[in-house]
């Protein structure tokens, strides 16, 4: 059974604009619109779009704080926003702009009550506890007042507690927003080896990609409250028709080369850079250059994936 | 939304389970404040003070008249006792609420809807203030000093425990329903004030001071008159001062039930009418 079921899922807000200066317009906007997916059990999500586009309103309606206006949705098999409470047990939840933790407590204390509210048996607590503020380096600041944590501590600390209860499945929304590179390798890694260990159900929104090629199996991208790509990263690159780069180092500078299948988009010297589809193959576009010119030099540049992403955007929106 | 409107029947175990809750996190509050031990103290004696002076302009009023609507010092008293003690106490325990539209604002209740406690216990003991004992405090001392003037009878005692109970429950769903605007227009929070505040400002003084339809609507539509007014009329043995018929004064329990169930709807309605923030 999946352990989230969406199926036309949609979420309209109301807004009044101003008309004038007494007169009000209602004006219907619909942040998520029609979306169908299922995760299973031990997936790792990665859910990814432009901001406005439908993210946070997602995790908001997963995790039950925000009632949908339409559309069938199951979390463990329950309706989320009416079993909020039942189902928190079965969850854990990380807004990396804002903290959990009670700010003027250590972060100690914000874990006993947490475990407290969330009925952990003491043995559970402990040894949960013992295992995450050591894999995340946090044992040391455990009695050091959240307010005067560093960004990452307290993500970190964040995590610590959306955890401590065994969670199914942990939605963590741009968890990595603000950390240096060292903090975000060892929170991607921590992330992995939890899926792995535990089978916790990761569903990540995120604005570095740098999370979902660590990360996601899978990747779904919205956009404009529609999904615009949901399936493997790979196959991304491919359904948004990005291409790959060749950079050859010609012998002497010359015309732009001519071969089939590439189009030369560059060139600067003896440097040309050739365009191709990013699911051809590049070895026979290597013999027909070597065939016919002075190769010095070869180099081979991968999709950014950023740039299938900002393709995706555009192709996606309507009009 | 049948069941959404219904209102969940609370099984003894649980609610006692969600008291034990918000014991805890009040308690964390208490902690957290505390670590500025002297603003504490200050805080509660300036509550104290603040009230206290509050009740001393109603003694000198009474330098200047011989009555009030009809009533001595001490029935004043009385009443400012038995309104201010239910007020206190619901202002300790779920003053909190006023807050709401902060957390909204802040995404702080994003965080509690995510947590296994039922909001309302979440909202009502955050930033729990235990300075508000202050005013606990001024509030019983005048009871006392009240109640020394008072022809005691078993009765009169029960009825007033059960006043000061049920005045509790009132002001209690008074906070919380009104606070609970604060889903639809995050900005409400002194409109909830008017009637929490301005209710029990009210009922410090006899009623018999007001025009009748003041009277009418502190009984039938935000009906703090049966937090003190009506049950002190029996007590003060009084019952016919008000106009209205003296067994009023044994309905405030009714009343409290009515009110809670009535602050109950529009809070569930609120929580699945809540937008959160962007982002």
């Amino acid at each position: 059974m999946p352990l989230i079921e969406a199926r036309d899922l949609r979420r309209d807000f109301v807004v009044h604009r101003r008309r004038g200066r007494l007169r009000r317009e209602r004006d219907v906007v619909t942040a998520v619109s029609d979306v169908s997916f299922t995760v299973e059990p031990g997936e790792m999500v990665g859910y990814i779009g432009p901001n406005g586009a439908g993210k946070s309103t997602t995790i908001k309606m997963l995790t039950g704080i925000l009632v949908p206006t339409s559309g069938h949705l199951r979390v463990a098999g329950v309706d989320p926003s009416r079993r909020r409470t039942d189902l928190a047990r079965r969850m854990g939840v990380v807004f990396g702009q804002r903290t959990g933790l009670w700010w003027d407590l250590p972060l100690r204390d914000s874990f006993d009550l947490l475990a407290r509210i969330n009925d952990l048996p003491a043995a559970r607590y402990a040894e949960n506890l013992e295992r995450f503020t050591s894999l995340l380096d946090l044992t040391a600041l455990l009695d050091t007042p959240v307010r005067q944590l560093s960004l990452g501590q307290r993500m970190r600390g964040d995590i610590t507690a959306a955890l401590l209860h065994d969670p199914d499945v942990l939605y963590l929304d741009e968890p990595t927003i603000g950390l240096d590179v060292v903090s975000k390798a060892r929170l991607r890694s921590f992330l992995r080896e939890l899926n792995r260990e535990r089978g916790t159900t990761l569903v990540l929104t995120t604005h570095d990609l740098g999370d979902i090629e660590a990360l996601c199996d899978r990747v779904m991208v919205v956009d404009h409250g529609s999904l615009a790509f949901d399936g493997r990263l790979n196959d991304l690159r491919a359904h948004a028709g990005a291409t790959r780069t060749l950079v050859v180092d010609l012998a002497e500078p010359g015309p732009a080369v001519e071969v089939e299948g590439a189009q030369v988009v560059r060139v600067e010297g003896p440097r040309q850079w050739l365009s191709f589809p990013a699911d051809a193959s590049a070895a026979p576009l290597v013999a027909a250059l070597a065939a016919r010119y002075p190769v010095a030099d070869l180099s081979l540049q991968e999709p950014d994936i950023e740039q299938v992403i900002s393709r995706l955007y555009s192709t996606a929106r309507p009009g | 939304m049948a069941d959404v409107l219904a209102p969940a029947r609370p099984r003894p175990a649980a609610v006692l389970r969600h008291a034990r809750t918000y014991l805890r996190l009040a308690a964390a509050w208490v902690r957290s404040s505390y670590s500025y031990r002297l603003s504490f103290w200050l805080m509660v004696l300036s509550s104290f003070a603040v009230n206290a002076i509050e009740f001393l302009a109603v003694v000198f009023i009474f330098a200047n008249v011989p009555d009030l609507g009809g009533f001595s010092l001490r029935e004043v008293a009385f009443l400012y006792g038995t309104t201010g003690v239910p007020m206190a106490l619901a202002n300790l325990l779920v003053g909190s609420v006023e807050d709401l539209g902060r957390s909204i604002r802040t995404g702080t209740l994003d965080q509690m809807l995510v947590r296994p406690v039922p909001l309302l216990v979440q909202v009502c003991s955050d930033r729990f203030a235990l300075r508000r004992v202050g005013r606990l405090g001024q509030a019983v001392a005048v009871l006392v000093w009240a109640g020394l003037f008072v022809d005691w009878s078993p009765a009169a005692v029960l009825l007033t425990l059960v006043a000061l109970l049920a005045g509790t429950a009132i002001f209690f769903g008074i906070f919380v329903g009104f606070a609970a605007i604060q889903f639809w227009t995050a900005d409400a929070a002194e409109v909830a004030n008017a009637f929490t505040y301005g209710g029990s400002s009210l009922t410090q003084y006899p009623l018999t001071i007001y025009p009748r339809e003041l009277v009418a609507g502190l009984t039938f539509l935000v009906p703090v008159a049966f937090v003190n007014w009506y049950p002190a009329l029996l007590v003060l043995d009084r019952p016919e001062a008000s106009g209205y018929p003296g067994w009023l004064g044994l309905a405030s329990p009714v009343v409290a039930a009515l009110v809670l169930a009535l602050a109950g709807l529009v809070w569930r309605l609120g929580v699945r009418h809540y937008r959160s923030t962007g982002s």
